[in-house]
């Protein structure tokens, strides 16, 4: 039971990551907007993200609080080791949710306009890295109790962790960006975003490689999975086709298509990790079934999940179609 | 600043900032969908503004909730690790379930706002109700996780460690039913008082504006009846107490000596050292009545318990009776409002005097909120899980707390002046003219 809780717990960071990730994706290409139509590519992306950024953040809260309910040994080991970077995050999800709708419904001046849109698109970038970073330092295996002389500072502050978060910003903008091509109705436009989401998928490529390079002496238990677990291979090869497909598909412009696959790569790549850090929960002193809280909680907690997820699945399903659907076309003049 | 001073006042700083937000995101909401309701069945263009109006300032104000409540989540890990490898597994069930609450919200708040032409009118009516009823949900689940810790229930403890954890029983702990209670009139009597207070204002400068006084009208219904309810919660809140944290009774009430027939002190200054309240209006046997019903029962003073257990009496009865004055004013006014509506039907608003009283009144509810959730944690103290865990126990052994402490009081302050910035501009300014829906 305790498996099939951190499973659902890595499929709704998944979901995190495909939907808040996009959000934070749009806030690096706010900050890129250039060219003849940096406007027009503003507008597209706050128009993509204003109706479901907070639905889409949910997911995150989802999983923080799974993971005390379920492994509450974990939660608090990553609370008291990552403080500072944790912390640091907060501040970048405060000003980046707080400074886009403060964009979004302040007076349309110009200047004032900008100083908002510029809090906003760089906490879009530092808190997709110290997300990153908080990942990769719960799967380098120097996470220790500060019983056991751990540090505050050594686990996360180190090459490893930094190169997951800069793979976590370039995933997060490559899934904007093809995302938008879709939500673009406008030929050019369509076409920006999709030259920037071949770049980004490029960026992705080579964050991917660093951090696997790093993992090495980073990770040593991770590298070591991704290499030979028994997952490892199908995984990597599936990861490879997606990627490869979702490359194709932007250079023939179906974009419908290659946001599916875009989805699926991202999907993959952290179903890889999830599986290749499999039974650990944080490398090296809790695992799955150490850190888990007894079926007396569990059981209830996987009830209410699964009624939860009847109630929200089809508010979603709603929400998309009314904000995402066929035909769906950008609102016009921006604020309700 | 020791650490666990840091870590306790960081923690408080979050709490008093989400706390605003919260209530307005349980209240608002039913504010709107009343408006837009009216509007569906009077055809009355002002109304139609009025919800579009206030959807806006939900908007905004929601961000902020929702930015603030995702500091708090990880705070209690970052903050009190200690307490959450305790307490989690027990005190899970509600957060996940207010998970779910969270989601509704936040899908049908994006329906809501952004759904004006794109979904039919009922459609768009009934994602109203749903933000409604979430916003209603999420606040009670969270509170009943407050309220396990004030009365923990739901497991065994065998050697120190919690065993046998039933997280439904957990949530059905004693002060649960008075705390939500307390907690959800509370969100809308404050919220109501302070939108009407504010329309109020604009009314008593522009007496026939019939867009304040709809405005007026509705906040005023909503706050009116919850303020008059609020006392007869508030009473079975206290009597929760009494019977279940008695050194907190005591604190609230400056009550040291034991004694039958204890009075009720209103005002006065509890001086810890000589264990006496100080010139405080007494009624006889108040507290006991208050307490328990029985003008006799007798009422277990501070100076029953060890000196550790106290938590820091001064502040704990200078913020119950400011609530409580907070609440009997409001209870008043409401009174008066009910009265009026009854009496001059459309025309109540028409009084200057009247209008000034409800004006007051609006910031009361969230001064009392404030003041009453100090009550109940700064009461709560020495323990984070009353009588089992010590606050100290539960912190994190991170050095520096200072740091993070005096980042988040300045984050918030600019966002807080920020925020009532944008809703001055944007939502409560400009009643005519320069509106653009
Ligand atoms: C479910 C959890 C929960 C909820 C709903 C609240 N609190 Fe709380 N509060 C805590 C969980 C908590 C805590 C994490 O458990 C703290 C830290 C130390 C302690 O004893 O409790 C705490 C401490 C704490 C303190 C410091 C008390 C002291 O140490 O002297 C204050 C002033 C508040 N809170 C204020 C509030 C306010 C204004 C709330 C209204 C939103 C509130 N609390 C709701
Ligand atoms: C430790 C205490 C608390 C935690 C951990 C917490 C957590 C959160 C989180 C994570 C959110 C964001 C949800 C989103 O993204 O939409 C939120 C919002 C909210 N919280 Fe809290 N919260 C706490 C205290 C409270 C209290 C005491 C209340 C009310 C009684 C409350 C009521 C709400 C409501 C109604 C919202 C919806 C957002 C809004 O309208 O502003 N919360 N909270
Ligand atoms: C005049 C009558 C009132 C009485 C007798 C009263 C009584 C109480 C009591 C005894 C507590 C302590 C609960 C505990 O220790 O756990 C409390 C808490 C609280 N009060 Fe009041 N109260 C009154 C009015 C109000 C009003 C008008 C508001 C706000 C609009 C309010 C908001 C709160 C809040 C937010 C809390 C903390 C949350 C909770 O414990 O539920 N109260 N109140």
């Amino acid at each position: 039971m305790p498996e099939l809780v951190a499973g659902l717990m890595a499929g709704a960071l998944i979901l995190y990551a495909l939907l808040g990730g996009a959000d934070y994706g749009g806030g690096v290409w706010d900050l890129l907007a250039t060219g003849p139509r940096a406007r027009e590519q503003r507008r597209l992306i706050a128009d993509a993200i204003a109706p479901v950024w907070e639905a889409n953040h949910v997911w995150l809260i989802l999983v923080l609080v799974v993971l005390f309910t379920a492994f509450p040994p974990a939660f608090a080991a990553i609370g008291t080791a990552l403080h500072i970077p944790l912390t640091l995050m907060l501040i970048g999800v405060v000003l980046r949710g707080t400074a886009f709708t403060f964009r979004h419904y302040d007076d349309q001046h110009d200047q004032v306009q900008r100083r908002w849109g510029l809090v906003f698109s760089i906490a879009s970038i530092i808190t997709p890295i110290l997300l990153g970073v908080a990942v990769g330092a719960v799967v380098s295996g120097n996470i220790r109790s500060p019983e056991a002389g751990g540090s505050f500072v050594l686990p996360w502050l180190a090459p490893f962790p930094f190169a997951v978060g800069l793979l976590a910003l370039a995933l997060f903008a490559f899934l904007a960006a093809v995302f938008l091509t879709v939500e673009a109705h406008e030929r050019e436009l369509a076409n920006d975003f999709r030259l920037r989401a071949i770049w980004a998928g490029v960026a992705v490529f080579l964050t991917a490689g660093l951090a696997l390079l790093l993992a090495r002496r980073g990770a040593p238990m991770i590298w070591e999975h991704l290499l030979t677990g028994r997952w490892a291979v199908p995984l990597q090869v599936a990861t490879a086709l997606a990627a490869i497909g979702a490359f194709a598909a932007l250079w023939i412009r179906r974009f419908r298509l290659a946001r599916v696959l875009a989805a699926a790569q991202v999907s993959l790549i952290l179903a890889g990790w999830a599986t290749a850090q499999f039974p650990w929960l944080v490398v090296p002193e809790h695992t799955i079934r150490s850190a888990a809280a007894p079926d007396s909680v569990l059981q209830p907690l996987l009830v209410a999940l699964g009624l939860g997820a009847l109630v929200l699945a089809p508010s979603i399903y709603y929400l998309m179609r009314v904000f995402k659907g066929r035909g769906q076309r950008s609102t016009v003049n921006g604020r309700p | 600043m020791p650490d666990l001073l840091a870590a306790r006042s960081q923690m408080a700083v979050s709490l008093i900032f989400h706390i605003v937000f919260a209530a307005i995101g349980i209240a608002m909401p039913l504010l709107m969908v009343i408006a837009e309701w009216r509007w569906q069945r009077t055809g009355d263009e002002g109304y139609l503004t009025l919800a579009k109006r206030w959807g806006r300032g939900t908007a905004i104000l929601f961000a902020v909730g929702a930015v603030s409540g995702t500091v708090l989540s990880f705070e209690l890990g970052l903050l009190w690790p200690r307490f959450m490898g305790y307490a989690g597994a027990i005190i899970g069930m509600p957060f996940s379930l207010e998970g779910f609450a969270f989601f509704t919200e936040a899908v049908f708040l994006g329906v809501y706002l952004y759904g004006w032409g794109k979904v039919s009118p009922r459609a768009h009516l009934l994602s109203g109700v749903a933000v409604a009823v979430s916003g209603m949900l999420s606040g009670i689940f969270v509170v009943i996780a407050n309220a396990w810790m004030n009365t923990p229930a739901g497991f065994t403890l065998v050697n120190g460690v919690p065993t046998d954890i039933r997280p439904f029983a957990a949530m059905a702990n004693p002060h649960a039913f008075p705390q939500t209670l307390h907690m959800t009139l509370a969100a809308y009597a404050a919220t109501g008082f302070a939108v009407a207070g504010i329309h109020a204002l604009f009314l008593r400068r522009d007496p026939n504006n019939g867009f304040h006084r709809k405005a007026c009208g509705i906040a005023l219904a909503v706050g009116a009846v919850t303020a008059v309810l609020q006392p007869l919660s508030g009473d079975i809140m206290a009597k929760a107490v009494a019977r279940n944290q008695p050194v907190k009774l005591a604190a609230f009430e400056g009550h040291f000596e034991t004694r039958r027939g204890a009075p009720l002190h209103i005002g006065g200054w509890p001086d810890e050292g000589a264990g006496v309240t100080r010139w405080a209006l007494e009624v006889p046997r108040g507290l006991s009545l208050l307490a328990f019903n029985d003008p006799d029962a007798e009422v277990r003073g501070l100076n029953d318990f060890p000196r550790e257990n106290w938590p820091p009496v001064a502040i704990v009865h200078l913020a119950f009776q400011l609530m409580v004055a907070c609440g009997t004013v409001m209870a008043l006014v409401g009174l008066w409002s009910v009265w009026r509506r009854w009496r001059y039907r459309s025309g109540w608003p028409s009084s200057r005097r009247f209008l000034l009283a409800v004006a007051v009144a609006a910031p009361l509810g969230f001064i009392a909120i404030e003041a009453g959730w100090i009550v109940t944690e700064v009461g709560r103290q020495p323990w984070i899980i009353y009588g089992i865990m010590r606050t100290r126990e539960a912190v994190t052994p991170m050095p520096g707390l200072i740091v993070p402490f005096l980042t988040f009081t300045v984050l918030y302050l600019l966002l807080g002046g920020m925020t009532a910035w944008l809703i001055w501009r944007q939502v409560i300014a400009s009643p005519s003219g320069t509106y653009h829906a």
